[in-house]
């Protein structure tokens, strides 16, 4: 390659000019995010009071149209159950890659498989479930639980894709110690492996909790909606992203500001979630 | 006869006194309470052959490693030593795609044998790796207690600890500080920890995996200090790539080349007057 | 058994079956959980084909997909509208987002000052944190009410360009690929900076050591290099453009027809399931439809993931 040729001032220009664009870039990126905040806070900072979050929604169109006192009871339920299953779920596979699969055919199989469940819609999930579990009639038609089914098949790739960075993280050196000291594998794993790797773990799953707390298409179809506040998981059950749904088709301004109010909320739990994660993964060991 | 010594007498005897241990001083080391029972044991390999899927790391070996004796492996790198040393725990096979065949057996016993179960092999047989290992999430005391819970031992511990970091040489240095974390230690320290912790399970023999490479010389010369003093309760089978490590502290020396155990003998024989030729070199630095 | 006591007649190796027996009930039950990975992707298939089989048997897969009319009303199921309407918004959602966001992450790893990088990266990654629904929402009631005078003037002054003219509706495919182009951005952007990361050092000190600016080394070292991760990262964003959901359905118009310029509304393959379930649940056929819409929309995301990683795969082989 032959050397450039002295600097011109048009190269030069066409340099300040291309960084200028790439600056720009990078701030039109963020644009978005700025007016997202902006608007939420200041269309929905008025909607939120004590009796917001503590009424349901009373279902009316004219007059007051309530709190979302179901939603959030719906939301923390439904993607609590989810998480009770996809996180124990989602690290044991991980834990099965990392620990005893490695690089054999099957394990290599069951990462592909979960990459492709990573890329799935999430409306797909909510159909399935809704073909296996609410058309089959298993226990009733809708309900928070199949809500709750159709969410964990959606954090589950997630979980295991970060657990098995996390769990490939711990050093080698480890696990040859307690192996080498005459430890079963299962104390390996369950003693020295997993308490070291706890911090990623954890962090891992939290995240994938916030996604989950977000989506709208799995529960569509599953726990469907109604706007009393149930903690029945068996039955119906509202939820944060189906109610804002809901609300921003309708025309009444009162609705549209209780939608309002409810994503500030929504945006707010998932924004709590993740800001912990972030912390305990500053102070975990490895990850 | 001429009373004269001849050069090559003269020879050997310089080599020699090049590599006699110098004076050290007597280690500041209480030697372990002898646990009732335990006798340390004779490892015999006969014909040993390891495997990194189709490669021959180790081809066909055959030695004694005699009960409480110090034996050392010695070779440059790749020649298999630690490969070697590592069928004896079996742990190569714990690596993906090895295996190893032949026999290895501890006391009469083979260790490859059916119904052989492999946990049980590293409890009597114990190792200390290259880079000091303690478990990032424990404090000093559960590092040293940790085999010791891992291989099922409820109940309490506290006195096993203590005769364990004694019988390592540590326990003046750590027993204000037994919960602070195992890995706020120096790396000297940390080695001896884990020594700790391998002999709180009581093996018959302890392999050690160029156990000084990572550490100063000062931390080096104390754990040469006290590998002397468990060959009393232990045999320990230790590689180096040292090789004045290996005429200080060994009692028979093997050297190892491309996989093959060239030459096994008493210390002082391979490092004054070796049989094989290429021995010969390597102690002599020709190559390695 | 404690080591190193003597058992009469020579030592044993053996532990009791009890004792053996946590190490395989450990192993099973992940081994299960990890099979259990696989028979659900097809259980998956086979319960969606299952349930979508009257709309193809009655149609034939290739005239389902390929016909212009989606008319509920009338037992019509032609996907044709909702394939367009898919491609579309995502194709527009690439051509805006993928360029920002490879911008962002060339300014970020070659460009920002140190300090500034991280507080860059966090939000960028923010972006992501936003639930779909609540782009939806400020799509609707921000984005629509206030583009609505600048899509009117781009159409009036650029009508004679195709798919541009006419007049502009509130929800229509600009605006959804615009919100999709946002949601993209932040993985987009996350796996560019990767590839990025990852161009050798010594090949972006070569182009400096010859003389070259900033811009130049970015174009001559890094862009050719990065540039299979790149597409694996626009093709990770096209997958999940496709198959945004929420977002999508609320700013997109929700008309089953293929309109003529990009300022008219449409409908994706994600929004017509998200929008017809309700009424569907008790005809067969449409029931049957919407679920092979789903089956569609599922096959597109896999082919596309598959190019994507084939793109990823490709450019960390040239390493």
């Amino acid at each position: 390659m032959t050397a450039l040729a002295p600097i011109s001032s048009r190269r030069r220009a066409k340099d300040r000019a291309m960084r200028a664009v790439l600056l720009v870039g990078t701030l039109v990126a963020l644009v978005p995010l700025v007016l997202v905040v902006y608007y939420l806070l200041q269309k929905g900072l008025g909607s939120l009071s004590w009796s917001f979050f503590t009424t349901d929604p009373t279902g009316r169109f004219l007059g007051d149209p309530g709190g979302i006192k179901s939603a959030i009871v719906g939301t923390i339920l439904i993607v609590g159950l989810a998480s009770v299953i996809a996180v124990p779920v989602g690290i044991g596979v991980a834990l099965y890659l990392v620990e005893y699969g490695k690089k054999s055919a099957f394990a290599n199989a069951v990462r592909y498989f979960v990459d492709v469940m990573t890329g799935v819609p999430s409306i797909v999930f909510g159909l399935f479930i809704y073909i296996v579990l609410v058309l089959s009639g298993v226990g009733g038609s809708f309900a928070g639980w199949k809500g709750s089914i159709a969410l964990s098949l959606l954090m589950l790739p997630v979980v295991t894709r970060s657990a098995e960075v996390v769990l490939n993280l711990v050093p080698d050196g480890l696990r040859e110690a307690a192996l080498a000291l005459g430890a079963p594998r299962w104390r390996v794993v369950t003693r020295i492996v997993l308490p070291t790797a706890f911090g990623g773990l954890m962090t891992g799953s939290l995240l994938a909790v916030a996604r989950g707390a977000g989506e709208t298409a799995p529960l569509l179809f599953t726990a469907f909606a109604v706007n009393a506040t149930t903690w029945d998981l068996g039955s119906q059950m509202n939820s944060l992203p189906i109610q804002i749904f809901n609300d921003v088709r309708q025309a009444q301004t009162n609705i549209v500001e209780r939608a309002w109010g409810s994503a500030l909320t929504l945006v707010g739990m998932v924004l709590i979630l993740t800001l912990i994660a972030r912390l305990i993964q500053r102070r975990s060991r490895i990850a | 006869m001429s009373t004269e010594p001849s050069q090559r007498q003269r020879d050997e005897a310089d080599t020699a006194r090049r590599f006699e241990p110098a004076e050290r001083p007597v280690p500041a080391v209480e030697p372990a309470a002898q646990p009732a029972g335990t006798v340390a044991r004779t490892i015999e390999i006969d014909g040993l052959r390891a495997f990194y899927g189709d490669n021959e790391a180790v081809k066909g070996v055959s030695l004694t490693y005699e009960a409480n004796r110090v034996t050392a492996m010695i070779g440059p790198s790749g020649c298999g030593k630690s490969t070697l040393v590592r069928c004896i725990n079996r742990m190569h096979e714990e690596i993906p795609g090895a295996k190893a065949e032949g026999k290895i057996t501890l006391d009469g016993v083979d260790i490859y044998g059916n119904g052989v179960d492999v946990v049980s092999v590293r409890r009597q047989i114990g190792m200390v790796f290259q880079k000091p290992n303690p478990f990032p999430t424990m404090s000093v005391f559960d590092n040293v207690a940790a085999g010791l819970r891992l291989t099922g031992k409820r109940g309490d511990v506290k006195d096993r600890v203590e005769r364990s970091l004694r019988g390592a040489g540590l326990w003046d240095e750590v027993k204000d500080r037994l919960g602070e974390p195992g890995i706020g230690l120096s790396g000297g320290q940390q080695q001896r920890l884990c020594i700790a912790r391998t002999i709180a399970v009581e093996p018959e023999v302890i392999l050690m995996d160029e156990p000084c490479s990572a550490l100063d010389p000062v931390a080096t010369l104390k754990i040469e200090e006290l590998i002397e003093e468990l060959k009393q309760h232990y045999t320990i089978v230790i590689v180096t790539h040292n090789m004045q490590q290996a005429a200080r502290i060994a009692d028979k020396t093997a050297f190892m080349l491309l996989g093959e155990l060239v030459e096994f003998a008493p210390t002082s024989k391979i490092f004054t007057n070796p049989d094989d030729s290429r021995t010969e070199e390597y102690v002599t630095g020709k190559f390695g | 058994m404690v080591a190193g006591t003597l058992t009469s007649g020579g030592r044993s190796f053996e532990r009791s079956p009890l004792s053996r027996l946590p190490d395989r009930a450990l192993r099973w039950t992940l081994t299960g959980l990890a099979a259990a990975i696989l028979v659900l992707i097809a259980y998956f298939f086979i319960r969606l084909y299952d349930e979508a089989q009257p709309v193809f048997t009655k149609y034939g897969v290739f005239d389902f997909v390929f016909s212009n009319a989606w008319v509920p009303s009338q037992g019509q199921f032609g996907a044709l509208p909702l394939v367009v309407g898919t491609l579309v918004t995502s194709a527009l959602a690439l051509l805006i987002g993928v360029p920002v966001a490879v911008a962002s992450a060339l300014y970020v790893t070659e460009l920002a000052p140190r300090r500034v990088r991280q507080p860059l990266i966090i939000l960028v990654e923010l972006l992501a944190a936003v639930p779909s629904v609540v782009y939806g929402l400020w799509g609707v009631f921000v984005l629509i009410p206030k583009l609505k005078p600048v899509e009117q003037w781009i159409s009036d002054t650029f009508g004679f360009l195709p798919f541009v003219g006419g007049d502009v509706a509130g929800p229509n495919y600009f605006i959804a690929g615009l919100i999709l182009a946002i949601m993209i951005l932040p993985i987009v952007s996350a796996i560019s900076r990767e590839v990025i990361a990852t161009v050798p050092v010594e090949h972006k000190e070569a182009a400096l050591a010859l003389g070259a600016t900033r811009w130049e080394m970015i174009r001559m070292a890094i862009l050719p290099y990065a540039r299979a991760g790149i597409s694996g990262a626009a093709m990770l964003g096209l997958g999940r453009a496709i198959g945004e959901t929420i977002a999508a359905t609320l700013v997109i118009g929700n008309a089953p027809e293929i309109a003529h310029s990009i300022f008219g509304q449409g409908y994706t393959l994600a929004a017509v399931i998200a929008n017809e379930f309700g009424e569907a649940a008790s005809d067969e056929t449409h029931r049957a439809a919407l679920i092979a819409a789903g089956l569609v929309l599922f096959v597109l995301t896999l082919f596309v993931n598959f190019l994507a990683r084939y793109f990823v795969l490709r450019s960390e082989r040239t390493r």
